[in-house]
């Protein structure tokens, strides 16, 4: 029996576009634009200036804070311009630009050839963060970050996240099936890092094929494969957890709470390869999808490649795009231009038409309930809805949670009035806030 | 790059996530409500013929122009194709005797829309069920008319033009079971219908259908229902009534699935929803047994509606991580 949680909905998972085709390599483009704020965080400064060589690899801005990840060249090339670029989260960022030369030159010394098992837990800890990786799953929280639980929080189960429970996206389901090794070495040594004996990987049945191979491959070792309903939000670090270990996570508290870390399926893949290899977190794997894509796939792309390039090379578009998206349909972001850069955090591109989204004018909230049967965390995002168009944020905060949703949006794909219950939500945490900081000074 | 893709995003749209929609609408919803209720409303035209008919068009009518005028009064979009006001105005004939002349149900449509309905803020934010404070009002303005009954017209034979809760009340129970001739035919007639009441009450079976459509298809909570009917067979045989008869009779089965069922005027939660049930029960068996009215759905309802804030204050989901 697969194991589910309260709440949720099921969205059609329109996954049928991609999940059948391998990982494309997209070419090199001839210019990358990379963020130097690529995680959750404080940006990094860059350590390079107009004019300068850079090789493949190479740290091209540092981190300034211990939460926040250093940034390396994608490609070899020369730098071309550090400037205020359009950033797929944060609107706008500043970015270094390379112009490569072709030849695609690791700096020197990569790729290694090296064995984890000698190395001990801060070792690897630290080719982890020197490595700039962060939560490939699009929440972008840096890596070495999520793996320094203070001494006061035992961890004893690491958990891959394997559900990819946002619909259209294929990207962790391809490098499940395709680089299935390199997953099992890279939670092994995110085991070692963290001091625990037993894995999880939970995947959701509608991919049985990533179940069988990562059962093979885990075969023997300490590491269970775990089927998982399908369910959005099924991936959703609480419920995953919940359903998983049946711990949940307290009322504003974080997985190391109950004794857990969660990883990303790419996440992982990154870890290997910074440990073995040597090589930074400098390309990824993401999903190009939607009902506007000539040809949807999944590539396997460069950090810096703008979203124009990845759609072109998926044939662009056969129809015209009403959003597009970086990341899922449910909690993705919506983007204004093609011109933004592949980050880190970039699981998925979605141009959806006119008829997958299904947007309709806003409704008076009818009390239906939907939006509360749908909310995996206990709330009444009714309620809340309402509070927000109201103006009356302390309100939701006090007396209806707001701080404890996690912004999966399943209230909004129910809502029959079609209201923009997470829009909402998120306005009135950033006004509470506001209120907070206000307050203080 | 090749020339002929396509890479022009023209004007996209940026809101919040998330991206797609179910295809659920208010509109949907509604339509789906007068559906379920068809079967019943078509029914009570065959028990009482063409008043029955024109009645329930007159009531429709009234409803949709009411909440016409009122929208383009106000400068808001028109709604009344979302089949809410449709659907006020057939439960509001469906919850008044055939009889009635014109102008009754007229004053009572306008009633529902313009003071139950809009004086709140329209659709969402009405305290009561519109139609039952239509039929409140009618009862208070016309007690005599709302409770004369009229004689079927159809070729089974109608019992009597009073209604069963109303011989109860007046005449004791043997008198009622004496009409009927013995309590199998009539818990016959009252499942079937052969029995007079409001237009449309008078079928328990074909109410039932109606409802069970509803919550097939996940527009209502089968616990309302259950809950209400339950309540008022558990009080009434535990004041040494005839349940059965009392769970058949009345607005009871009208009321528990297509008024304690609206969503607009009811708890957001189940758990609140089954507290409504029981309370309109309770509530409908104290106006039945001890109040001076034969039949209290109408009230019990209404009463209820009023604490619907309340117990949505009291009873919320339970949080995720509350517990450890």
């Amino acid at each position: 029996m697969a194991k589910t949680f309260r709440g949720g909905v099921h969205p059609d998972d329109r996954k049928r576009y991609t999940a059948a085709k391998p990982i494309e390599v997209a070419p090199i483009p001839e210019k990358v634009i990379i963020p130097t704020r690529q995680h959750i965080g404080a940006p990094c400064a860059p350590v390079v200036k107009v004019g300068d060589l850079v090789k493949k690899g190479q740290v091209i801005a540092e981190a300034q804070a211990f939460v926040a990840s250093p940034i390396h060249a994608s490609t070899s090339g020369k730098v071309v311009e550090i400037a205020e670029y359009p950033h797929p989260v944060f609107g706008t960022c500043q970015a270094v630009v390379i112009e490569s030369d072709g030849q695609d030159e690791w700096i020197s010394g990569l790729p290694l050839n090296r064995d984890w098992q000698p190395l001990d837990a801060k070792e690897l800890k630290e080719i982890v963060r020197l490595a700039g990786l962060v939560g490939m799953g699009g929440a972008t929280f840096p890596t070495h970050v999520k793996m320094s639980p203070p001494p006061e929080k035992p961890i004893d189960s690491f958990i891959l996240n394997g559900a990819e429970c946002e619909p259209y996206l294929t990207a962790d389901h391809r490098v499940m099936l395709e680089q299935t090794e390199r997953i099992v070495t890279g939670m092994k040594i995110a085991m070692k890092i963290l001091g625990v004996n037993k894995g999880y990987v939970g995947i959701e049945e509608n991919k049985p094929d990533s179940i069988e191979v990562m059962r093979k491959a885990c075969a023997g070792s300490s590491i269970e494969v775990v089927p998982l309903k399908t369910k959005y939000p099924q991936g959703a670090e609480k419920t995953l957890i919940k359903v998983t270990l049946d711990r949940e996570v307290p009322s504003g508290g974080l997985p190391m709470d109950v004794g857990v870390v969660v990883q990303n399926v790419g996440t992982v893949v990154a870890i290997a390869d910074a440990v073995e290899k040597g090589i930074p977190l400098i390309e990824r794997v993401a999903t190009v999808t939607g009902g506007a894509i000539a040809e949807p796939k999944n590539i396997l792309v460069r950090v810096g490649s703008t979203f124009a390039q990845a759609v072109a090379l998926c044939g662009g578009f056969k129809e015209q795009p009403v959003k597009v998206i970086m990341g899922g349909p449910m909690m993705g972001m919506a983007q204004r231009t093609l011109d933004v850069p592949v980050i880190k955090g970039t699981s998925g591109i979605l141009a959806l038409s006119a008829a997958d989204v299904n947007i309709g004018p806003e409704q008076p909230c009818i009390r239906c309930g939907r939006c509360v049967e749908a909310c995996p965390m206990g709330l009444v995002p009714s309620m809340l809805s309402i509070l927000g168009e109201r103006n009356v944020f302390a309100v939701a905060k006090e007396e209806y949670n707001l701080l404890d949703c996690v912004e999966c949006g399943s209230c909004v794909y129910v809502c029959p009035a079609k209201r923009n219950i997470v829009h909402y939500i998120k306005l009135s945490k950033a006004q509470n806030a506001a209120a907070a900081a206000a307050q203080k000074k | 790059m090749s020339a002929e893709v396509k890479l022009d995003v023209g004007t996209l749209t940026v809101s919040a996530s998330p991206h797609i929609r179910c295809d659920e609408s208010i509109a949907k919803i509604m339509w789906a409500v007068n559906l379920a209720l068809a079967p019943a409303a078509l029914f009570s035209v065959y028990r009482f013929g063409m008043p029955a008919l024109t009645t329930m068009i007159l009531c429709i009518i009234v409803a949709m122009g009411t909440e016409y005028l009122i929208q383009k009064w106000q400068n808001k979009p028109i709604t009344i194709n979302d089949g809410s006001a449709f659907l006020t105005g057939l439960l509001l004939a469906m919850n008044i005797p055939a009889t009635l002349p014109w102008y009754m149900p007229v004053f009572g449509t306008v009633a529902a829309i313009a003071i139950a309905k809009h004086t709140m803020g329209g659709l969402g934010y009405n305290i009561f069920n519109p139609a039952l404070v239509g039929r409140a009002i009618l009862l208070a303005s016309w007690p005599v008319a709302m409770t004369t009954w009229p004689q079927m017209a159809s070729k089974i034979d109608g019992v009597t033009s009073a209604t069963p809760l109303g011989i109860l009340k007046l005449q004791g129970y043997e008198s009622l079971v004496a009409i009927f001739g013995d309590k199998v035919t009539m818990y016959q007639s009252l499942f079937f219908g052969s029995r007079s009441g409001s237009m449309g009450e008078t079928s328990a079976l074909l109410l039932i259908l109606g409802g069970l459509f509803l919550i097939y298809r996940g527009y209502i909570k089968w616990q309302i229902p259950v809950c209400m009917i339950a309540t008022v067979g558990i009080l009434t045989a535990a004041f040494g009534h005839d349940p059965i008869m009392h769970m058949m009779s009345g607005g009871l089965i009208l009321g528990a699935f297509f008024m304690a069922t609206d969503m607009v005027t009811i708890p957001i939660t189940v758990k609140g929803q089954i507290i409504f049930a029981v309370g309109a029960g309770a509530l409908t068996v104290l106006i039945r047994l001890l109040g001076g009215y034969p039949e209290g759905v109408c009230y019990a309802i209404l009463l209820m509606n009023c604490v619907t804030p309340l117990i949505d204050l009291l009873v919320k989901p339970a949080k995720f991580g509350a517990r450890r």
